[in-house]
């Protein structure tokens, strides 16, 4: 690594930090399973400190924050909108429940 | 040469010069395999929550977050200690990047045995991959493949580090190499951060 790019990465502290929240963010999901939310409440604050929690893990621990820019989008963008494109059978498994082939 | 030829080799040698993105062609192709893997582990859930959300009796079979909290806590301390040993390497600490290599891999090895003390439990109870005796009998497929597949790539990280690890310390790989391996062991870090809240924390008894 570059001594430019191993100063924008940070030292052991920046690593430490990063390691501490995100042992915070996992304690806080195993608090909200513990309250009293109906189960797409919950799923919903799950995984959005989920993400948080990969977003941190990649920007700091995968070193995505110093990549080339070119990069960082390249994985991000590319990552992200086929993620979103999973998706779109949600609604047809809220059908499921009527239509119960899977509940039997 | 032809001006066609000299314009055509022009044109390839303009395309082929240098890695893309300027970054080594290692560490491009383990965030390819990294995107490419998040797409099987983004199907697996995504089947899972369908299979999840259209079942009207899917169980709630754990009653306890302690194996599963202490399993979280030491693959994130994994990361932590792949860190500070990518760290070393960069700094030319040979010992100390070999040393933390290997505590990366004890603490893999230590979560593995944890999965695999947590799925005998559950077998003891009655569950397999067809039923259970708490309701849904996919929720024992889904369950089994689902941290299956990351209880692979466990093992499969865990004796990369091993190997890696070795063959640093003799000299074979360098610092580079802890990178690669260190980004497929976040990787792994972090496909563990969707799976626990999905598969466990959603499934708790209350």
């Amino acid at each position: 690594m570059a001594t430019a790019e191993a100063s924008k990465s940070g030292g052991m502290g920046k690593d430490l930090v990063v390691y501490v929240c995100l042992l915070a963010l996992a304690g806080f999901q195993f608090a909200i399973a513990y309250q009293h939310l109906d189960t797409s409440q919950m799923l919903l604050r799950m995984l959005a400190v989920a993400i948080v929690e990969a977003g941190l893990a990649v920007l700091f621990f995968m070193h995505l924050w110093t990549e080339k820019r070119g990069f960082a989008v390249f994985v991000l963008v590319f990552t992200i909108f086929v993620l979103l494109t999973m998706q779109y059978g949600w609604t047809d498994s809220t059908r499921m429940v009527v239509g119960a082939p899977f509940s039997k | 040469m032809s001006q066609a030829d000299s314009t055509m080799e022009g044109h390839a040698t303009g395309l082929t010069v240098g890695p893309a993105f300027s970054i080594p062609t290692k560490k491009l192709a383990i965030w390819l395999f990294i995107i490419a893997d998040t797409m099987t582990f983004a199907a697996c859930l995504v089947a899972y929550g369908f299979l999840r959300n259209g079942s009207a009796d899917w169980p709630r079979p754990f009653h306890s977050i302690t194996n599963v909290a202490l399993m979280t806590l030491i693959l994130l301390t994994s990361s932590l200690t792949m860190l500070i040993g990518l760290r070393a390497a960069r700094a030319g600490g040979k010992a100390g990047a070999f040393r933390w290599t290997m505590i990366t891999a004890v603490l893999g090895i230590l979560f593995a045995l944890l999965h695999v003390r947590e799925w005998l439990g559950l077998i003891h109870e009655g569950m397999t991959l067809f039923k259970n005796p708490w309701g849904n009998g996919l929720f024992g497929a889904s369950f089994f493949s689902i941290t299956g597949l990351h209880l692979c790539h466990v093992t499969g990280g865990v004796i990369a580090l091993l190997a890696v690890g070795v063959r640093y310390r003799g000299g074979r790989y360098n610092a580079d190499d802890i990178e690669v391996l260190g980004l497929y062991w976040h990787f792994v870090d972090l496909v563990w951060m969707f799976v626990v809240p999905l598969v466990y924390l959603l499934n708790l008894a209350h």
